[in-house]
């Protein structure tokens, strides 16, 4: 399931060839916060996901750690310009997540602790594309990062993947998220350069 | 204005320039802005301000309301002050 890749981490790779337009690759891992970062404890930690008809479902943290867990490899694309190659991570996959959520939805509003949001069709959620995750470099996810959990989209930028992730709603139409109601992009795609709308 | 009944009627925008020029041209950091969420007035220059991401985000140091974002694009810059429920321009 998914598109792992193991053993891709630290695979040397020719400069320029797996970089997106106007990205430059960076070895450390910057921090980029639109606010305070949420102490969330994993004993009240919680996601929900919400349909189009107000179906909720929940998961606590110990419901999560008994899914199917992945390893994904991926490289990061930040709106911002930075790009990280071979990053590893583990967790959920959307598939496993969503897999008996009944809906007809095309979008999705990620929200987070602290308030943020981001939207994306909800198709980029599925198909090995995205997961929640827990554990960056085999060490549970650092809250500066999005600990106790985030999501992770690493084929849109970087901030679609919602950091600190409480909830996912499901929807007809598209809602813009906290950035994208400023401007930027509805999809967010690094290889066609969509920063802002209109791109 | 009024029209020719005696009524009162209202004007386009452009009635806004003269005084809202004055407004924009303020040096907003001494503007008291008032949070939405808590109601806490006090000088945007002591609001936390975090800008390393997509765009600008002030919040309010008291109860970390977002009170302004501020994002600057090709098209143009986009400014949402929704968390503020008003702004003081000191004399
Ligand atoms: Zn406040």
């Amino acid at each position: 399931m998914g598109s792992l890749t193991p053993g891709f981490h630290g695979r040397p790779r020719p400069q320029g060839v797996a970089l997106p337009p106007g990205q430059y690759v960076t070895e450390d891992f910057p921090v980029l916060s639109a606010g305070p970062t949420p102490r969330v404890d994993t004993a009240t930690w919680q996601l929900d996901v919400v349909t189009e008809t107000g179906a909720t479902h929940s998961w606590s943290w110990a419901d999560l750690m008994r899914l199917d867990q992945e390893e994904p490899t991926v490289d990061l694309h930040c709106v911002t310009r930075w790009s990280k190659f071979g990053t590893s991570w583990r967790g959920v996959s959307l598939d496993t997540l969503l897999a008996d959520v009944a809906s007809a939805a095309d979008f999705a509003l990620v929200g987070a602790y602290g308030g943020y949001t981001t939207n994306l069709p909800l198709a980029d959620l599925l198909g090995g594309k995205a997961w929640i995750v827990h554990t960056y470099d085999g060490a549970p996810l650092h809250p500066v990062h999005g600990g106790p959990a985030r999501l992770l989209v690493p084929h849109l930028y970087l901030w679609k993947s919602a950091k600190w992730v409480r909830s996912i709603r499901l929807m007809v139409q598209d809602s813009p998220g906290f950035w994208e109601q400023l401007g930027y992009h509805d999809y967010g795609d690094p290889w066609r350069e969509q920063r802002y709308q209109g791109d | 204005m009024q029209d020719t009944t005696g009524a009162q009627t209202h004007e386009d925008g452009n009635a806004l320039a003269g005084p809202l020029s004055a407004v924009f041209a303020h040096d907003m950091t001494t503007a008291v802005g008032r949070c939405l969420s808590c109601a806490a007035e006090r000088p945007l220059a002591e609001v936390s301000v975090w800008s390393h991401g997509p765009g600008l985000v002030a919040r309010c140091p008291g109860c970390d309301a977002v009170l302004l974002r501020l994002v600057r694009t090709p098209r143009g810059s986009w400014l949402d002050m929704t968390g503020l429920s008003r702004v003081l321009l000191p004399v």
